[in-house]
Order: structure tokens, then sequence, then C-alpha cells
């Protein structure tokens, strides 16, 4: 139990995806400029990345391992993110129509967003079982819903701000994210 | 000809992938940690850029529209497939420092972006030239933020084992944020801010 504690807590705030991996920048610089958005966005990255990382050992132990074809990972990692987010997608508006609404346009945008298949990534490269895995993925989903909302937070902030005009938008939005990072150090003692 | 060196340049400064496009900025944070790595994470993406942007170039006349996404990211994967395993067999040790990233290089937006927007609708020539400008422009900026940080982060540069300078005070006692995360978010952000100022990069 403490040992899957650990493993959310190092890749929820310890090893945070975002601060300390830069994986899903993207959304982090593009969409985290109101609170809302940023929540919907996390949620949707969340949801993707438990599915996907289930998906995935599942295939990983199942198809690739015995069948000794390790190499093709990056390719098969790729399609069955592709596909996951497609049926999700479909699954969500069939079910759950505010939902999608709310979630709409970012669900499309998560197939190529690299912390989905980082983390998929990270749990076959540290042999992760199914429940590690899970926990895994749950701990990033939160990591990444966590700094996206606190980076909303502060943009809202620096939108009304009197920056010098070559430092608005993406430099100051970068050196936030550098104060972010160093306030993330203070989680490092935790484990 | 003068269209082949057109593309070409094009990639390098006015539509630099990285400080004008802000195109890319995972690996090039994660990687920027010192030259080498810089070096060794261009070529990967140079060599499944240049490869992507021929075959999608060869076949962007018989992919049905609908179907051209996801067989742009299998012929991509196929590529950082084949940069894998280059790596690993080749240099084992750029392989283990690249970690994660090496596979990232398939959600790399600046190589979809490219299949994308250009070679899927011009012939193979100029797609060539507009990978290996754009390839270029992702080198110089990596090299430019991996010069910073590993100067200011070891106080020393150094070049696959050899050392090639030692700095004055910072040899002894380096700035070791700059090696760190929030070391990238700030060089970064410094750099994009000089670049506007300097007319480079445009405003938002």
């Amino acid at each position: 139990m403490s040992e899957l504690i650990s493993i959310f807590l190092s890749v929820a705030v310890i090893n945070n995806l975002i601060i300390s991996k830069f994986l899903g920048l993207c959304p982090f610089f593009g969409v985290s400029k109101k609170i809302g958005n940023a929540l919907s966005m996390g949620i949707a990255v969340t949801l993707v990345m438990l599915v996907a990382s289930i998906a995935t050992w599942f295939i990983n132990n199942l198809i690739l391992i015995p069948f000794e074809i390790e190499y093709m990972n990056i390719i098969m990692y790729i399609l069955v993110i592709a596909a996951l987010v497609q049926i999700i997608e479909l699954f969500i508006k069939r079910t759950n129509l505010s939902l999608y609404n709310a979630l709409g346009i970012y669900l499309p945008l998560i197939t190529t967003n690299c912390a989905v298949l980082g983390i998929t990534l990270i749990n076959a490269q540290e042999s992760y079982g199914l429940l590690e895995s899970i926990v895994s993925s749950l701990g990033g989903g939160v990591g990444f819903l966590l700094v996206l909302v606190i980076m909303s937070g502060i943009r809202e902030k620096l939108e009304i701000a009197d920056a010098p005009s070559s430092m608005r938008g993406l430099p100051v939005a970068m050196l936030v994210g550098a104060m972010l990072g160093l306030t993330f150090f203070g989680f490092g003692g935790m484990i | 000809m003068s269209g082949f060196r057109k593309e070409f340049i094009k990639g390098i400064i006015i539509s630099n992938p990285l400080f004008v496009l802000a195109l890319g900025f995972c690996p090039a944070l994660a990687v920027s940690t010192s030259v080498d790595n810089a070096i060794g994470m261009s070529v990967g993406v140079a060599f499944v850029l240049l490869g992507s942007n021929i075959i999608v170039s060869a076949i962007r006349k018989s992919v049905p529209n609908i179907v051209r996404i996801p067989v742009f990211i299998v012929i991509i994967a196929t590529f950082v497939t084949v940069v894998n395993l280059i790596f690993h067999a080749f240099v084992p040790a750029l392989y283990e420092s690249l970690g994660i990233y090496l596979p990232l290089i398939v959600v790399n937006c600046i190589i979809l972006g490219r299949a994308e927007a250009f070679a899927s609708k011009n012939p193979i020539t100029s797609s060539i030239a507009d990978a290996l400008g754009v390839s270029i422009g992702f080198f110089l900026a990596l090299l430019i933020i991996s010069l910073i940080r590993e100067m200011l982060g070891t106080g020393s540069l150094s070049l696959f084992g050899y050392n090639l300078l030692t700095l004055p005070v910072l040899g002894d006692n380096p700035m070791i944020l700059f090696i760190l995360p929030p070391g990238a978010f700030l060089v970064m952000g410094l750099l994009l801010a000089l670049f506007r100022r300097m007319g480079v990069m445009k405003g938002e």
C-alpha cells in the first residue's frame, strides 16, 4: 500500500509531468487561460490517461512481450490512444451530452498530447503491474490537473498585469512556469 | 532551384519552429540540459522529419483526405521506431540520457505539423528542403538553449566527453538551477522575450 502511495505522490507532485518532465506543455500554455477550461481539459486528460494505461498494459503483457515485439510499442501505443480517444468521445456524446459539450474540443487534442503517451511509456519502462499502472496514471492525471488549474489562475491575473511589451504572453508564462517549478521542489522531501 | 533555397531558408529564421512558431516545446525543454543531448535530439528529429516529409509527399495524391492524419501518424511512428533502434544500437549512452523523449518524437507537433501543412500539399523536392530547413532551425534553437543551460548549470562545456572549456568562477560554483527543470523555463522565457524584442518573433 505504501508503495502505491509513494508512486502516486511521486508522479503527481514530485516528478510532475508538466513541471519537471515537460510533458503536455501545449495545453499548459494554450488552454490555461481560464480556470473552467483548465478544469475540463485536466479531467479529460486524466480520463484518457487512465483508460490508455490500462489498455496499453494489457497490450504490452498479452501481445508485445509474449511475441517478443516490444520494439513495436511506439506504433501500437499511439494507435491505441488515438482509437481510445475516438471511442471515449463517442461514448460521452451518447451518454452525457452536457459533459460532451464541456469537454468537446479538448478530447481530439489529447491524441497528440505527449503526457498521455509519456505516462504509458513510463509505465512500460518501470515495468509496473496493472494496479501500479493505474495508480501512476491517476497520479499523472491529478498532477496535470493541479498544475493546469494553478497556472490558469495565475494567467487570469497576468492578462491584466502591466508587463513589458516584449514579455507579454508566452515569455512571461514561461517565467511563471519557472517559479512554479521552484515551488514544486518543496515536495521533493516528501518521500 | 530558387524555390528549394527559399523553402530551406524559411525554416531556419522566419518560421523557426521553436522561437517563432512556438511548436515542440516538450522535447526542446527536456533535453536541453547538455549540448550532447541537444545534438542527439536534433539528429533524431531531423531523420524523422526528413523521412516522413518524403513519404507523405510521395503518397499525397493516393491518400484519401479523411484518413490522412492516422496515415501520417503511422508513418511518423515507423520512422521514430527506426531512430530508436539505431540509437539503441550505436549510441547507447545517448539513448539512455534521452530516455522517453526519443520515443516521444512521435507526438512532436513540429513533425505532424510539417506533414499536414507542407508535405501533404507540395512535391518531394520542396518537402525535402522544408524538412532540412526546419530541422536546422530546430537544431540552432536547441543549441542556443543548451549552450546557456550547460555553461551556467555546470560551469563548463563538454562535447561527447571532451572538456572544451571551464568558466573561471562558475566552474567551482555552478548555478545548478539551470540544469534543473525550472532553469529550462527561465532560459526559454528570457530567450523568447529577447527574440521578440529584436523583432524576430512576432507578437501574439
